[in-house]
This record gives C-alpha cells, sequence and structure tokens, in this order.
C-alpha cells in the first residue's frame, strides 16, 4: 500500500527520538523497539516538527550543508519513514 | 568473547515481582516462582536503573508478574523518565486505576502494553482463572482516554486461535495502535501445558490468513504483529537476538538474565545485582558469557552458514526438549532431534479431547509442587 507524504510531517506520537550517547546516532524509540537513525537520517526527522513543509525541509538541508539536489533523496526518506508509520 | 566486541545491552526487562492476580497456563515466568518471594526494593531497582542507563540501554519494560502490584511502580517509572529510557508498561490491566493512570502519565510513562486472553468473556476469564474480561475493557477505554501509545497483547493457542478476527476487531473497537498476537511460546507453564496449548496446523493456516486478510484491508490502522510459534518452523527464532547481545533481565529477586526463561538451565550461577554491577554482570560474568559467539556450539550449528542469523536457536528450548543447552534448538530442521517437536505437533493433530490431562493453572499452590524444570 502507497502510503502519501504528508505536507508538514511531524513525528507521531508513538516515536520518540533521541540522541543516545552510548551508541554515538540517534535512535527513534517507540513501543518496545528502536531504530538508529543514521546522520541523514536524523537530520531530516529533526525537521519533521509538523511546521516545516517538505520544500522547507529541502531547503533547510541544502542550506546547512551547503550543497544541492536532496530532494530526491529527502522525499525517498519520507516515504520510507511513511510506509512505517512514523509521522502523525 | 573479548569485552571490546560486547554491544551494549539496549533493552533493559524490569520484572518487578512474579505476584499477579490472573493464573494464565501459558504464563512464562518460572513454574517455581512461589518458592522465590524476595524482591529488590526501590532504591535499589533506582541503583539497577541508573547502571542499565550508563551502560547504554534505552528501552525500559516494567513487567513481571503484574507490576501494579508494587506499590512504587509509580517511583520507578518516574526514574526511568528522567534517566531517558523510553518506557514500557507491561500490564494484565488488573489495578490500573484512574489516578495511577494519570500519574504515570504525568511522569513520563511512554506506553502500555495491556493483555486479553481473549476477545470472549468467557475465554478470557476461564484462561486467566479470574472474571476479568470486563474490567481489562473498562481499562482499555482508560489508557486511550489519557491517549496513551498501546499495545494489545493476546497470546494465542489452541482455545483461542480461531477467533483472531473478533480479536483483530476488538483491537480496532479500542483504537490501540498495534496487536501483538503472541502465539504461546512453550516455556514455564506454558511447557508444563503444551499438549493442552498446542494448535493444530490447520488452525494456525487459518488464523494467518485472516490476518493477512485485515492487513490489507485496515493498512497501518493498527499495526499487527503475528508472532509465529516455532514447533511449526523449521528453522529457529534468533532468540533474545543472541545471548546477552540486546537484552538483559533481572528478576524480582535482582537475578540478572539473558533471557526469561534461563533459570530453567542447569549448571549457571547467574549474577544478582545486590552482589555486582550490571557492568560487571553484563561484560565480565560467566553466565553471559557463556553462549556469546559460536565457539560453544556443536555440530550442526558449528558448521551451519545461517549460524550467524539464528545463533542456534534458543538454549533454554535445546536444554527442555533435549537435555542439553549446547544443542541445536531442536524446532531446527537440521536438528536429529527436529523429530520430537514434530511428533509433538502431530500429537495436537490427532488428540482427542480425553486422554489429555487437564490444564495446570498457574497458581501458588501448583507452583509450590513444581521442581524448577516444571515436572
Amino acid at each position: 500500500m502507497q502510503t502519501a507524504i504528508p505536507d508538514k510531517p511531524a513525528l507521531s506520537r508513538l516515536f520518540r527520538m533521541q540522541w543516545e550517547e552510548a551508541q554515538n546516532n540517534y535512535v527513534l524509540l517507540y513501543p518496545e523497539g528502536m531504530v538508529k537513525l543514521n546522520g541523514s537520517a536524523a537530520e531530516i526527522l529533526k525537521r519533521c516538527d509538523g511546521q516545516h513543509s517538505v520544500p522547507a525541509i529541502v531547503e533547510e538541508l541544502e542550506q546547512a550543508f551547503q550543497t544541492a539536489g536532496l530532494q530526491a533523496d529527502v522525499d525517498d526518506f519520507l516515504r520510507a519513514a511513511s510506509e512505517r508509520g512514523w509521522f502523525a | 568473547m573479548d569485552a571490546a566486541a560486547i554491544p551494549p545491552p539496549l533493552w533493559l526487562l524490569a520484572e518487578l515481582t512474579y505476584r499477579c492476580p490472573l493464573h494464565c497456563p501459558f504464563c512464562y515466568n518460572p513454574v517455581d516462582y512461589a518458592n522465590e518471594r524476595t524482591e529488590l526494593s526501590t532504591e535499589q531497582w533506582f541503583d539497577v536503573l541508573r547502571q542499565a542507563r550508563q551502560l547504554g540501554a534505552a528501552q525500559l519494560g516494567f513487567s513481571g508478574g503484574e507490576p501494579l502490584l508494587r506499590d512504587d511502580l509509580e517511583e520507578l517509572v518516574g526514574e526511568g523518565r528522567r534517566l531517558g529510557f523510553y518506557t514500557n508498561l507491561i500490564t494484565s490491566g488488573i489495578g490500573l486505576t484512574e489516578p495511577r493512570l494519570a500519574r504515570m502519565k504525568e511522569l513520563g510513562l511512554d506506553h502500555i502494553q495491556l493483555s486479553f486472553q481473549d476477545s470472549t468473556r468467557e475465554m478470557n476469564d476461564f484462561l486467566s482463572s479470574t472474571k476479568t474480561f470486563d474490567l481489562k475493557a473498562r481499562v482499555a477505554r482508560l489508557i486511550k482516554q489519557y491517549d496513551y501509545p498501546m499495545v494489545l497483547n493476546v497470546v494465542l493457542h489452541r482455545f483461542n486461535l480461531d477467533h483472531v478476527d473478533r480479536i483483530i476487531d476488538m483491537a480496532l473497537e479500542m483504537g490501540v495502535e498495534y496487536l501483538e498476537l503472541a502465539n504461546t511460546q512453550y516455556y514455564g507453564w506454558g511447557l508444563v501445558n503444551r499438549a493442552q496449548l498446542m494448535p493444530t496446523r490447520e488452525q494456525l493456516l487459518r488464523a494467518e490468513a485472516v490476518v493477512n486478510e485485515y492487513r490489507a484491508r485496515i493498512g497501518n490502522k493498527v499495526r499487527i504483529l503475528f508472532v509465529v510459534p516455532d514447533y511449526f518452523e523449521d528453522r529457529p527464532k534468533a532468540c533474545m537476538n543472541g545471548w546477552g547481545s540486546v537484552f538483559l533481565g533481572i528478576a524480582p529477586d535482582g537475578t540478572a538474565l539473558p533471557c526469561h526463561a534461563a533459570r530453567t538451565l542447569p549448571g549457571i550461577a547467574f549474577p544478582n545485582v545486590r552482589a555486582f554491577s550490571l557492568r560487571e554482570i553484563w561484560y565480565a560474568s560467566g553466565a553471559f558469557n557463556r553462549y556469546r559467539g559460536d565457539a560453544w556450539m556443536k555440530s550442526p550449528c558449528r558448521d551451519c552458514a545461517e549460524k550467524n542469523k539464528d545463533f542456534g536457536g534458543c538454549r533454554c528450548q535445546a536444554y527442555a526438549l533435549t537435555g542439553d543447552a549446547e544443542n541445536a534448538d531442536p524446532v531446527c530442521g537440521k536438528s536429529e532431534r527436529h523429530g520430537e517437536v514434530l511428533a509433538v505437533v502431530m500429537r495436537a493433530q490427532q488428540r482427542v479431547e480425553d486422554g489429555v490431562r487437564p490444564i495446570v493453572f498457574r497458581t501458588d499452590a501448583n507452583s509450590r509442587g513444581m521442581g524448577n524444570g516444571g515436572v
């Protein structure tokens, strides 16, 4: 089933993102489970606050990392995250 | 295994007490739980939580028995959340009053897993040997009223596998986020009652088909986890994701365990948090190092291409069914003892109602009569 990406994605209340010192990475915690996030996933998810639109997330990331052409990667990640039910 | 190669524990399960108002015949608690009544104090648990968090554990489960029987549960939840754990309460719901729910919400409890024994009052109350169905239904409504993320957990076996459709309907009606349909694992009381609980293959296939129909229909509305019963498989489960790899369980008396059932294994001295630090226990104890890596394996595991995938299955099951914890878990088709598992499944197909002894409910009286192994 194809899940649509929300206009302004926000993490579902089932999930909590936090930095884990012992693992040296961000994780997503949810009922009885945990996903380790790589650096780029964490940077995208930090901006999924229900305020940023998808284009705004892309723009901010491109500015922050002084690069261009992130649109496709961000879309792919957001689509996969939607399918996993990470967004409200 | 070199301590530097050992990953930190991620999942701390605090089994606060073995006391429980229910009497479920598939309970995975030790069958001789009634002989052990010592429980850690609040301060001792605080210390365990702090140490585990320092080691890197991020998930914290409060379980039992029924954890609500501890008056200090709220304090422990609050401390766990303060330390940065994702806090899970795993409960029968008995004793989950509105004031306690409200207080734990304030203290930051992240999620509640509520167990039901069936979708019908009759079967729920028969299996738990209590009149608790209506109470549980009220508790489920309260949990949602307080907007907790909620998992509904139902243990499946021959008495309720045919009700899976109604169980899913009940989950939809409750508005839960996850439904865990956990086929009985045959440990503890479940092993004692294996002949009574083992379903037929037809029941299992029908239930799986129903689950798949619902999944296609309801999408992500409720995420359904269907825990496959390993006796019907021909490869073992990657038990605990490997011994001493992720999971650290602390029994009510402070015994540290690499899995809930580990105390059924003979000849292993499991360390107690009252005598050792969690760091010593996790990295240096003989018990936690015993089945790390693959040096302990025998044939066929030793030479198996899948040994890093399933770690030879479950040590407790290997011991319970073959008498040697270092054997391959006999649910594996490569085990020379696999035929015995097939025979158990076969007997379930042919079962006649008489000739099977009655269910042994989890009660203090039954427990006192049990040895460590359950027979």
